[in-house]
Parts: C-alpha cells; structure tokens; sequence
C-alpha cells in the first residue's frame, strides 16, 4: 500500500510538470494546427539557461525563471517569425513543412548547445536538490514539490489570460478558426508570433523547475519532445485542459509503469497508452470533458 | 526520348565501381543507392499519397533486425532477410496502418512517430530475441564492395522502376486522389483506407528491404542505429523533400545531395580546413577545422532549415524556380 501510495505522489508531482510541457505544446498545436517538435529542445535552452545563470552568476533556479522565461519567449518569437511563418506563404505539396522545420529548429538548437557545452551531463546541486519531508509514510522530494505548486500557478494564470484578457481571447478565436479571426480583425501573424513565444515560455518555466532535480545534457530534448506530443494527444490537440489531464496521467502511467513493470518500461508505458487513446478515444481526453 | 537521360545514369552507375577504385567513394554511392531505396519508399506514401510518415525507421529496423537475427538465430544466410526482410516490415506495417488509418494529417504523423519509439524500444527491451542494446554482429558475406553495390543498385533500380510502374497504374491515381482530397475520392468510390494500405505496404517493403541491406553491408547493427529516429526517420523525409515530393527520380536527387551533403560536413569539407592549416601552418585555421567537424551535425540542421524556406518543392520539383534563378537571360 505504502508503494502504491508513494508511486501515486510522485506521479502526480512529475505530471504536473508534465501538464505545464504539454500545456506549451497544446497551445502551438491549437494556433498553428502543426506540431512543434522542437519543444523539447527549447526545454534544453531553457535547462541550459538555469545552468548558467547557477554556475556562473550564483542565481537560484527558482529565480533564474525570471530570466529563462522571457529569453524563451523571444527565442521562441523569433523562430515564428523568421522561419516558420515564411513558411506559411509558400506554396508546396505537403503541408508538413512546417513540422520539418522544427525538426530541423531542434537541430540546430541541440548541436549549437553541445558546441558551446559539450556533451558532458550538467547538473545544478542546490541545497534542498536532495531535500525531502514525510507526510506519514510517504516521502515528498522538496524540488518537485515546489515545482509542482509553481507549475499549477502557471496552469491557473495561463487560463485566466486565455479566458479574460484580450489576446488570450485572440488566441482561442485563431485556434478556432484561423479565417473568421481574421475577417473578426485578428492581426493573425502576430497571434502565431505571440502564442509561439508564450509555449516556449511555458515549456521554459518548465524545464527550470526541473533542473534543481534532473541532469542536463544537449540530447536531453527528444525524450522530452515525445513526452509532450504523448500529452498532447492523450489531452486531444489543441486543448489546455485536456493537456493538464495528459500530464498527469503521463506522469501516473510512468510511475506505475516504472514501480510495477520494470524501469525500462517507463517510456514504452507512455507509447502504449498513446496508442490506445488512438484507437479508442481518438480525440483525447478533450471528448470527454468537451472544453 | 525522356528515357535517354535515365538510361545514361543508369550507364554511369553501373561503369562506377570499375572507374573508381576507392573504396571511400564506393561505400558513399552504397549509402546513395540505399537511400534511394528508402527515399522512394518514403515518397510513394509521403509524396504521392499525402500520408506522412515521420516513423521509416520502424520499418527499415525491422528488416535489419529480420536479416540479423536470421544469421545470428536460424544460422542462414542473411540475404534472405532481404526478401523477408521486406515481408516482416510489411507485417509491422499492416496492422499500424490498418488502425490509424482512420486518422488524418498531424495525428498519423504523430502516430507514425510513436511506431517509431515503440520498436525501438521494442528492439532494446526484448534482449532473449534481440541481444538489446549490445546489438547484432554478423560477419560479411563479401570483403569488396562491388557486390554490395551491385546488389544495392539492383534494389535501387527496382524500387524506382516499381514507383515509376505504380504510379502510371490505376493505383497511382488513386493515391493521388487521395493526397489531393480525400472526401472528394471517397465520394468517388476510391476506397481510401485500402488504397493508403496498399501504399504503406509498398513503401515498407521497399524499407524493409534497404534494412535487409544496410545489415548485410554494415555487419552490425543496434537500436539506436537502425531505429534512429534522426538518422533514419528524418533522414528519409529529407531526402524526399530535398528531392522533390512526388516526383519519381526525387529520392534519387535527394539521396545523392543529402549523402554528400552529410560527408561534406562530417569531414569538415572533405579536409578542406584541415588541408589549408597544413600549408599554411597557421593554428588558427586548424582550431577552425577542428570546430567545423565537431560542428557537422549542426551545419547539417541549418542546411536543413535553409531547404526547407528556399526550396519547399524539393530541386526535382522546383527545377525551373531554379534554373529561372541562374539563368542569365531572364525573361
């Protein structure tokens, strides 16, 4: 009972990071109808950025958020505006363009951090990094905690800004419908441009709150990638609630997967319940709760 | 008379491996003909069905693994997974395409990526069947590497003049239809979830087979190399967009730039740097050569973007925006 206990809490924990990874990719997928899978790499970025700011200027992670979030946010405007939205115009056979080239985005994003980082694994070694309390019997990791609580914060002001303020509600009318945004005066360009940035941010604050925990090496973002595209679909494309609800059940399904079935398992664990949402819920999550 | 030019490159490429005894080159125009192999595979479901696949790797790892594990389990000979090797990517491909092709665009994608992890995964964690992560060593049938590229340009040939065959078929027009609209060819009566079967068959028999290959010329594999999902999987979705999305000699264009290209930066432009810092003896200029090959993945990716925003047609598709660019006479 204990174990089962144990692996629930650190399920959850880890899915609530989850959840804010997905919720960065849902809301691309939403505006832009492609899947970025450069995401993890961006998360990369954004774990190097922690690295940094520690080593070099002393700076807490929990801090250092300050500085990841918005230099991904105008890393991840940039990459929108100058490459993928070029994209756009072109006329070609497939429309998946757009998905390779953030394939190669996460490339290039990869090999300049091994260039200037080498390969070696990095991590930042905080003093509560191995910290943990006990509720009864079950122990909680301090840094995931913390992690937890900062990503249902985000989770909680991401929808206030999507549903309350004016270019959230942008936001929504694009990923609805990309035409009648713009007949309804949507500046539809810069939409993309903004909302690509907000992903990356989120997809930031997520890879700092995991660096007091985690390791960093540059291939670190593929297993990352996946992780959100799993998310993504369990939630349904395209929606936040649904991506929370992915996170979560990710990050159950890897612990169980890992306690129960073997630690090899964790990752194949996520792709089978992929592919069962697949068959038999192929919308995601999103059907069921219809938000 | 359009198929002088086809007939002369097949002349050049078979006179190739008398001309050039080097064997460096040699192995570079097997990988050519292999990534022919893949790159037509990858075109006739990609490019000229409309269904993306982001997960060849699957297909080409389990006609490696079929060819290994023939030789080192069953002790025949692996040349027969180049036949079966065909057949069992076809059996991973049947029942995959039979489910998810009911879905549409990003999530057969996706799908298609997740079939990827799965076998590679698959591969790594059944150590009884595949010896896991230490991976198959076989021994060369061959110590040259003329059969090789024979028995490489053979498949080549076949699976070209296969494509070229379908596609002036009643098939071909069907996939065709499929890729432009698929509602409107459903309402035609083309049955669209048979017509997308057939086409991932084809394009992982054709995978399957260049896996069968890749595992008798290298002699080892593991999953991290064949199921890769970057050296693979968008290796062969490059080389179909290099070349031209459904066109038939694409993938031949596009294997030939992506191989050479891959080589150029690998080797740091051939020993370009590394031959000037000799002769000029300056350290500078060897550091530089230095950076350029640790840096070669990295000037692969950016190539990667740079073709993608120039040339989203590929060179076979958008040869007349090109020589339109370079001609001199412009209209």
């Amino acid at each position: 009972m204990e174990v089962f206990l144990q692996t629930l809490v650190s399920g959850i924990l880890k899915g609530g990071l989850y959840s804010l990874i997905g919720i960065g990719m849902t809301l691309i997928m939403g505006v832009m109808g492609i899947i970025n899978l450069a995401h993890g790499q961006l998360m990369m970025v954004a774990m190097y950025v922690t690295f940094v700011c520690f080593q070099y200027l002393g700076i807490d992670p929990y801090i250092s958020l300050l500085v990841s979030m918005p230099a991904l946010f105008f890393l991840g405007m940039a990459i929108q505006k100058f490459t993928l939205n070029p994209l756009m115009e072109v006329e070609s056979i497939l429309p998946e363009n757009q998905v390779l080239m953030t394939v190669g985005i996460g490339m290039v994003l990869t090999e300049i951090a091994r260039f200037i980082f080498t390969s070696d694994y990095k991590s930042v070694n905080t003093k509560y990094s191995n910290a943990t309390f006990f509720i009864g019997e079950i122990s909680f990791s301090v840094a995931l905690t913390i992690a937890f609580f900062i990503a249902i914060l985000f989770t909680v002001l991401m929808f206030w800004f999507l549903v309350k303020t004016d270019l959230g509600r942008s936001i929504r009318a694009t990923a609805q419908d990309k035409d009648a945004a713009l007949l309804m005066g949507i500046n539809s360009k810069r939409i993309t441009t903004m909302t690509f940035g907000i992903g990356s941010a989120l997809v930031a604050a997520a890879g700092t709150l995991l660096m007091p925990i985690y390791y960093l090496f540059p291939d670190i973002g593929g297993p990352f990638t996946r992780k959100a595209f799993v998310i993504t679909i369990l939630g349904g494309l395209g929606s936040t609630v649904g991506a929370i609800f992915g996170g979560i059940t990710l990050g159950l399904a890897e612990a169980f997967g890992a306690t129960y079935i073997g630690m090899a398992f964790d990752d194949l664990v996520g792709l089978l319940i992929f592919i069962l949402v697949l068959l038999f819920l192929p919308g995601g999550f999103k059907r069921l709760t219809k938000i | 008379m359009r198929k002088v030019p086809a007939l002369i490159l097949l002349a050049v490429l078979l006179a190739f491996p008398l001309v050039v005894r080097d064997h460096y080159y040699q192995h570079l125009m097997i990988l050519v003909l292999m990534w022919v192999v893949i790159g037509s595979g990858w075109n006739i479901i990609a490019g000229y069905t409309g269904q993306v696949s982001f997960g060849d790797a699957a297909f080409f790892g389990t006609g490696a693994y079929t060819a290994g594990l023939f030789a080192s389990k069953l002790g025949i000979s692996p040349w027969w997974g180049m036949v079966f090797g065909g057949v069992t990517a076809m059996a991973v491909a049947f029942p995959f395409g039979w489910i998810t092709f009911r879905l549409r665009g990003a999530y057969f994608a996706l799908a298609t990526l997740a079939l990827n992890e799965v076998m590679r995964h698959v591969a790594t964690i059944w150590e009884s069947l595949t010896d896991g992560m230490v991976g198959i060593l076989i021994i060369q049938t061959f110590v040259s590497k003329v059969p090789y590229y024979y028995i490489a340009l053979g498949l080549a040939v076949v699976s070209v003049l296969s494509i070229q065959i379908i596609m002036g078929s009643r098939w071909g027009y069907y996939f065709l239809s499929i890729r432009e609209d698929q509602d409107a060819a459903e309402s035609l009566g083309v049955d669209t979830h048979y017509y997308k079967m057939v086409s991932l068959n084809v394009a992982a028999f054709l995978t399957g087979m260049a896996g069968a290959l890749f595992m008798n010329y290298m002699g080892f594999i593991d999953p991290e190399v064949v199921f890769s999902l970057h050296d693979i999987s968008i290796m062969a979705i490059l080389v179909g967009i290099v070349g031209g999305v459904g066109t038939i000699y694409g993938p031949v264009v596009g294997a030939f730039v992506m191989v050479a290209v891959h080589e150029f930066f690998r080797t740091g432009f051939f020993g370009f740097f590394k031959g000037l810092a000799a002769i000029t003896g300056s350290d500078a200029i060897n550091v530089f050569a230095r950076y350029v090959s640790q840096a070669h993945v990295l000037g692969f990716g950016i190539l990667v973007v740079l073709v993608i925003l120039l040339l989203p047609n590929g060179i076979v598709g958008d040869w007349n925006k090109i020589v339109s660019k370079l001609s001199p006479f412009k209209k």
